[in-house]
């Protein structure tokens, strides 16, 4: 990537801003992450108990 | 020439009696029923019931027409619906709605009536005991159960135009119909996880059957409208949705590719060679790849043969118009959401996560893979499966999701609940759940294209309503107003 090398070397300001940037997404992967592992937990508290017990017992009339 | 796509859709929704002895899904399909439509109930009327009637003209040796089972409950609501038994589930067909965003919300408010159902059936239950309804299209061990959309097609259409095109398109739109499913069946070759929970079950390219030995176009020839003007499109190659823009998606761009061999307006052999194998093919690849053989030579990935169905309804957009399709606004709207959804299925399907069933289905998996390293196999991968298109508000995970803020709608709740009980205004649905709110004493059965009364005086009267665009709002309102008995009203009818 030489274009960005040249930025880098050029405009130290920018690169401190382009450092803003990155850490921006990560905090925000970190939110997502946080607010993905509440809705699992959520989703596990209303899971049927038996998961395997539930699907062998699953069985359904052929349809349409 | 292209006639209005007035479309419905009718699912049959898996059921389960748990804390029985033995689970006896007639007995609690027709709980369910009964449970709901607490005041009388109105009959159907199977007079014009003809499923074995072949759209080719003919019925092949050795094929069965399914049978119509008058014995069990079979009820009209107010919103136009029929809810009813049907091999062993509770099947709750639509309303004739004009567009695609009326179905949506008709086939959403579908759902709110089975999930009221199952609270209502509890009071029938013995304590322990509990009805499961699951809005899907297999158990996953072999058994499968339909989800069937309906189009108003133009009779003048010879069958076999619109089967050569249809091919394609079934094999093709799965990459945004599927509602997703783990593993495979019926003898499919084994796959993790596949986008249509339907395609295993396809056997055949054409014709009559249903239940065995499916095809990818249905021939059933039961226009339930005037049959020298119509033929009425029975489509069974398709999934239960629950994301609304897949439904919107599946509903809109296939009322468009109608129209559009309708109009003769596709100048392209978009045939697929060996469609049936082709099905499974494109199902069984969720990085939608995979390439198909086709007739004019080479091969294409589903989304490749979507482009070309896409370019085309622009085309047709532009020199034709939509107004067949659902109107302008609707028709548009359709264009643009399937564009947005080729271009990201194209660069990675994953992004659709919300929009489309079998990617928001994938993404939780995957999620629930990530977090308690789970194989494949793991019963609670198959449980997520399940409970995804659980309908108990509570318990649907796909509900859990919508909560979350996870999911694109494109109805407000509001108005799916108000078409639980209101018929939609634009086709004759109108007529038959407005006379069913009103004189719910006098309408003895109803049918798709007919209503019996009971005006106090003898004999029964017979309205036909053999037009689907007849009976509308802006037909009837004005003649339900000056009518104050169902006598009157049949009086005005016949003068």
């Amino acid at each position: 990537m030489p274009e960005r090398e040249q930025k880098k070397k050029a405009a130290p300001k920018e690169r401190v801003e382009e450092d803003v940037e990155v850490a921006a997404p990560a905090k925000q992967g970190e939110k997502l992450k946080e607010e993905l592992d509440d809705l699992l937990d959520e989703i596990d508290s209303v899971l049927e108990d038996n998961a395997e017990e539930f699907v062998r017992n699953y069985v359904q009339k052929g349809g349409q | 020439m292209a006639v209005p796509k007035v479309c419905g859709i009718e699912t049959e929704y898996g059921v389960t009696l748990r804390g029985a002895a033995e689970s006896n899904p007639v007995l609690a399909s027709s709980m369910l029923i009964n449970a709901y439509v607490e005041h009388r109930k109105v009959g159907w009327d199977f007079d014009d019931e003809s499923p074995g009637r072949d759209a080719r003209g003919f019925a092949r040796e050795g094929s069965a027409p399914p049978e119509v089972e008058t014995h069990l409950v079979n009820t009209v609501l107010t919103n136009g619906a029929r809810y009813y038994v049907d091999h062993a589930h509770p099947e709750y067909s639509t309303p004739e709605c004009a567009d695609a965003l009326e179905l949506v919300r008709a086939d959403k408010a579908g759902e709110r009536v089975l999930a009221r159902s199952m609270q209502a059936a509890r009071r029938l239950l013995e304590p322990g005991q509990d009805i499961l309804v699951h809005k899907n299209n297999s158990d996953g061990k072999g058994n499968s159960y339909g989800t069937h959309e309906n189009y108003l097609v133009d009779r003048a259409l010879p069958f076999a135009g619109l089967v050569r095109y249809m091919l394609p398109w079934f094999v093709t739109r799965q990459v945004f119909t599927g509602a997703g499913k783990i593993s495979s069946e019926n003898g499919a070759e084994p796959v993790d996880y596949q986008i249509s929970s339907r395609a295993d079950f396809f056997e055949e390219e054409v014709g009559l059957e249903t239940t065995l030995k499916r095809p990818i176009v249905n021939t059933r020839d039961e226009p339930h409208a005037d049959p020298q003007k119509y033929r009425r499109l029975h489509v069974i190659a398709g999934d239960a949705n629950l994301c609304e823009v897949a439904t919107f998606l599946k509903v809109g761009t296939t009322a468009i590719v109608l129209a559009m061999v309708e109009d003769d307006f596709i100048d392209k052999d978009l045939g697929i060679v060996g469609p049936v194998s082709a099905m499974r093919t494109v199902s069984h690849d969720p990085t939608c790849r995979a390439t198909v053989e086709l007739v004019e030579g080479g091969r294409a990935t589903a989304i490749e043969v979507q482009w070309e169905f896409l370019r085309l309804a622009n085309k047709y957009a532009d020199e034709t118009g939509l107004e067949h399709c659902g109107g302008e606004d609707v028709g548009t709207d359709v264009l643009r959401h399937w564009e947005a959804a080729l271009t990201a299925l194209e660069r990675d399907p994953m992004t659709l996560d919300g929009r489309l069933d079998w990617v928001t289905k994938l993404a939780l998996l995957d999620a629930y893979r990530a977090r308690d390293g789970l194989a494949w196999s793991d019963p609670k991968l198959a449980l997520l499966d399940l409970q995804y298109h659980d309908v108990r508000p509570g318990s649907s995970l796909y509900e859990r999701l919508v909560a979350a803020g996870k999911i694109e709608r494109l109805v407000t709740e509001e108005s799916v609940i108000e078409a639980m009980t209101e018929p939609p205004g634009s086709t004759r649905a109108y007529f038959r759940g407005t006379c069913l709110a009103r004189w719910p004493e006098a309408v003895v059965a109803a049918n798709w294209d007919s209503l019996i009364l009971d005006v106090g005086t003898e004999p029964l009267r017979r309205i036909p309503m053999m037009d689907p665009l007849k009976g509308t709002r802006a037909y009837v309102e004005p003649l339900f107003a000056e009518c104050s008995t169902p006598a009157e009203l049949v009086a005005r009818l016949a003068s």
